[in-house]
């Protein structure tokens, strides 16, 4: 429980360091750099998010669909 | 074992804090961040229900309650919840239409798996009837 409430503010904080990021590299005219930032921040919770329904989802199968 | 509400209430609270400052500069991290949240929640309710289940199942098998029907009930339960989390993300992100649908697989898959069971009652009624 511990650790996937750490996940929640760990999301929050890459959240926001990429709209800081990107705010910065604006300024800095560079446009097509602040895109990828984001597009690998995004990756990045992706995975986190998948991994955990996942996992939500095999739960949810060995309790209700048992037996497949 | 009542603590827990509180546990579960703070993190809600705190997700919907972040999710606001969120939305202001990245609404996809907002909503990532909430579905997670869902996730988690979830996670931790499912352990309860777990226990719930096998109440029910060890007062059907004392009943001589035929098994198949109580797996059938168990499992539409299972597939009502899974369609509910998928409705209520797809609904966050503003796909109405593609929740609608979500829903509607729902309802089609609970109503295929009740099929035997109708047959069951279908055939009980008529063998009721006197010829």
């Amino acid at each position: 429980m511990s650790i996937d409430v750490q996940t929640i503010f760990q999301i929050a904080g890459i959240g926001i360091i990429v709209a800081m990021i990107q705010t910065v590299l604006k300024q800095m005219g560079k446009d097509d750099w602040s895109q990828w930032v984001t597009l690998i921040g995004f990756v990045v919770i992706l995975y986190m998010v998948a991994s955990l329904i996942g996992d939500l989802f095999d739960k949810i199968r060995d309790v209700f669909l048992f037996n497949g | 074992m009542a603590i827990e509400i509180l546990q579960i209430v703070g993190i809600g609270m705190v997700a919907t804090f972040l999710a606001l400052i969120l939305n202001e500069h990245k609404p996809v991290f907002g909503l990532m961040l909430i579905i997670f949240v869902g996730a988690l929640i979830f996670i931790f309710l499912i352990g309860k229900i777990e226990e719930i289940i096998n109440t029910l199942e060890q007062l059907a098998v004392n009943a001589h309650l035929n098994i198949v029907y109580v797996e059938t009930i168990l499992k539409i339960v299972g597939i009502a919840y899974i369609a509910e989390f998928g409705v209520q993300i797809a609904r966050d992100a503003g796909q109405g239409a593609l929740a609608s649908k979500i829903e509607l697989a729902g309802k089609v898959i609970i109503l295929v798996m009740a099929i035997p069971i109708i047959t069951a009652i279908i055939k009980t009624v008529i063998g009721m009837i006197p010829q």
